[in-house]
C-alpha cells in the first residue's frame, strides 16, 4: 500500500490554478522531497493533502483511502502537517500542553496528561516546557513542540513545510536529527518541501523537482548526492546551491 | 596597503532591560580595505548590530562605544545627525534583508532611486533619468525604462533586491554593508544577485561587509571572513581557509551543516556548554 497517491492533481488558488496534474505516488516508510523554487506550487499540494486548500480536482489517496474536499477527521488521524515558522504556527496564549491537548479532545482521545508527557519526552522537550507558552521558548523548541502536535494522534505520514528553514545552521541540525530518529522510531512516512537540496540529501530516500506547478524529474537521492540529475532545470538548481 | 576605509577598535554595542545593561556587542575590532569581508554567526551573535553601528544607526536606549570607530579619517561616534546624513547612503551604503519591506510601497522604483541619487547630488533631470536607467541595466534589469516604472509589489522579490541594490550603489559609495542580503530570495535567484554585488564592487574597488548566517556562502563571495558568537569575534581567516578553522565554534558550525553528498547517519550538534554565551 501506498502512504500517499496523487492522481492528476490540479489545485488552484480562486482563478490561479498553481499544481497542473501531479501524479505522484509515495511508499509508506518512504521520505520523500518536493523542492522547487517559490511558487513552483511545491507546498500547495501539501496543503492539499492536509485539506487546507479544498479547491482541488483529480485523486488524493492517504494510507489506501481516498480523501474528500470536506474535513476529513480519518485523514487527519493518518496525517499531520509541520509548518514553515515556529513563531506563526503555534497560538501565542495557549500553554504548550493545551496545544498538545487540543488534537486529542478534538478527536476524543483520553488519557491526555500522559499522552503529552510522553510526547514531550519523544520531541526532546523537558517536562518544565510543558505549561509554558510558546514565546517563553526558542525558535527550535518551538519547532519540537510543533513536531510534538503533529505527532499527538500518533499519524502515519508527516507532511513538512520547510521545516527548518527558520531556524539558525545549529538548531536546523538538531531538527533534522529529530525528525531522523523519530522517523525510524515510529516508522512515519515523510513528504518535505524544501529548497535545501542538502537536507534532502540527508533525510530523503528520493525527490521531485517541481517548475511552475509541475513536476519535472523525479529521481533517487542517491542520484542527487552524484549529481546525476537528468533535467538541465534540475541541474540548475543543484548548481545554485553550489553543489554539482 | 594603504589606510584602511573603516576601522573598528574595540566596538560595544549595549542595551538596558530590567537587569540592567546587556552587552550584544562585546568589544569587537576590525579593519576594512578595499575588500570583501563576510561576517558569520546565529542569530543573536551581534553581527547585524555590528553592521548597523558603522552607520551610527542604532537609536536610544541603545548604546554605543568604541575606542576607535573610524571612516576614512572621520571619527563616526562624533558625527552629528546632520554630519551623518551627509555620509549615510553617499558614502557608506546598506542593502537590507528584505526588499519587500525596505521599499516605499507608494513610490515608483525610478523614483526612489532619483531619491537616493538628488538627495546627495544636484543634477539635472535628464541627468538624474540617464543614470537611473544606467544603474537599472548595471544591476541586469532587462527593461530599465519599464522597470523605473513599477511599483514594489509589480516586482518579483529578485528584482526587488536589484532595485534596491541599484539604490545604494548609484551614489557610489566606498563601503557597502549587506545585511543579509539574499535570505529573502529563493536559491536559484541568490546566486544571481550576490554576482551583480560581486561585479559592482570589485569593479568599483570598494569595500564590502557581507553580513551572513551562510557560512558556505560568504565564503564563496569574501576575501576574509569574521565568526561571531554571542557579541565577540571568535575566529578570523582567510575565506579559502574556511575548513582549516581552529575555533571549536566555527568548526561545529561546519559540521552541523548538511552536505549535497550528505553520509553522515546524524549530524554533529554543537555542544553550547563548551563556550560562554547562550
Amino acid at each position: 500500500m501506498n502512504a500517499i497517491d496523487l492522481g492528476n492533481l490540479d489545485v488552484s488558488y480562486g482563478d490561479t490554478r498553481v499544481v497542473h496534474g501531479v501524479t505522484l505516488a509515495i511508499a509508506e516508510g518512504e521520505s520523500f522531497a518536493l523542492v522547487g523554487e517559490s511558487g513552483s506550487g511545491k507546498s500547495t499540494i501539501l496543503r492539499a493533502i492536509a485539506g487546507l486548500a479544498p479547491d482541488w480536482t483529480g485523486t488524493i489517496a492517504v494510507m489506501g483511502a481516498a480523501r474528500s474536499h470536506a474535513v476529513d477527521r480519518a485523514v487527519s488521524r493518518q496525517v499531520q502537517m509541520v509548518f514553515q515558522d515556529p513563531y506563526g504556527s503555534l497560538h501565542p496564549r495557549k500553554t504548550i500542553d493545551s496545544a498538545l491537548s487540543e488534537p486529542l479532545a478534538i478527536h476524543g482521545i483520553g488519557n491526555r496528561g500522559e499522552r503529552v508527557e510522553a510526547m514531550l519526552k519523544a520531541v526532546g522537550l523537558d517536562q518544565r516546557f510543558r505549561f509554558r507558552f510558546p514565546h517563553q521558548l526558542s525558535g527550535g523548541q518551538r519547532q519540537r513542540v510543533a513536531i510534538a502536535r503533529a505527532l499527538m494522534l500518533e499519524p502515519k505520514v508527516l507532511l513538512l513545510d520547510e521545516p527548518t528553514s527558520a531556524l539558525d545552521v545549529s538548531v536546523q541540525a538538531e531538527i533534522l536529527n529529530l525528525l531522523k530518529r523519530l522517523r525510524r522510531e515510529q516508522g512515519l512516512t515523510y513528504l518535505l518541501v524544501t529548497h535545501n537540496l542538502p537536507v534532502v540529501s540527508f533525510l530523503c530516500d528520493r525527490l521531485a523537482v517541481m517548475r511552475h506547478g509541475r513536476i519535472v524529474e523525479i529521481a533517487e537521492v542517491a542520484q542527487l548526492k552524484r549529481g546525476a540529475l537528468r533535467e538541465p532545470y534540475s541541474r540548475e538548481l543543484l548548481a545554485a546551491t553550489g553543489g554539482g | 596597503m594603504t589606510s584602511p576605509l573603516l576601522d573598528v577598535k574595540n566596538l560595544r554595542v549595549s542595551f538596558p532591560t530590567h537587569r540592567g545593561r546587556v552587552e550584544v556587542v562585546k568589544g569587537i575590532s576590525f579593519t576594512l580595505g578595499r575588500e570583501r569581508l563576510g561576517i558569520v554567526g546565529e542569530s543573536g551573535s551581534g553581527k547585524s548590530m555590528t553592521g548597523r553601528s558603522i552607520l551610527k544607526l542604532i537609536r536610544r536606549p541603545g548604546l554605543v562605544t568604541a575606542d576607535r570607530l573610524g571612516f576614512e579619517g572621520i571619527d563616526i561616534l562624533a558625527q552629528s545627525e546632520k554630519q551623518m546624513r551627509a555620509i549615510r547612503g553617499a558614502r557608506i551604503s546598506m542593502v537590507m534583508q528584505d526588499p519587500k519591506f525596505s521599499l516605499n510601497p507608494v513610490m515608483t522604483v525610478g523614483e526612489q532611486i532619483a531619491e537616493a541619487l538628488v538627495t546627495h547630488r544636484r543634477l539635472g533631470r535628464r541627468e538624474v533619468r540617464r543614470r537611473i536607467l544606467d544603474m537599472l541595466a548595471a544591476v541586469r534589469i532587462n527593461d530599465p525604462e519599464r522597470v523605473a516604472g513599477l511599483y514594489p509589489h509589480e516586482v518579483s522579490g529578485g528584482m526587488g533586491q536589484r532595485v534596491m541594490i541599484a539604490m545604494m550603489l548609484i551614489p557610489e559609495p566606498d563601503v557597502l554593508i549587506a545585511d543579509e542580503p539574499t535570505s529573502a530570495l529563493d536559491v536559484s535567484v541568490q546566486a544571481q544577485v550576490l554576482d551583480i554585488i560581486d561585479a559592482l564592487v570589485t569593479g568599483k574597488g570598494m569595500g564590502l561587509i557581507l553580513i551572513s548566517h551562510d557560512l558556505n556562502l560568504v565564503s564563496r563571495y569574501c576575501d576574509r571572513i569574521l565568526v561571531m558568537n554571542a557579541g565577540r569575534v571568535v575566529e578570523e581567516c582567510a575565506a579559502g581557509e574556511l575548513d582549516k578553522a581552529r575555533h571549536p565554534y566555527t568548526r561545529g558550525l561546519l559540521a552541523a551543516m548538511p552536505t549535497i553528498d550528505e553520509s553522515r547517519d546524524e549530524l554533529p550538534v554543537l555542544d553550547r556548554t563548551q563556550w560562554a554565551g547562550t
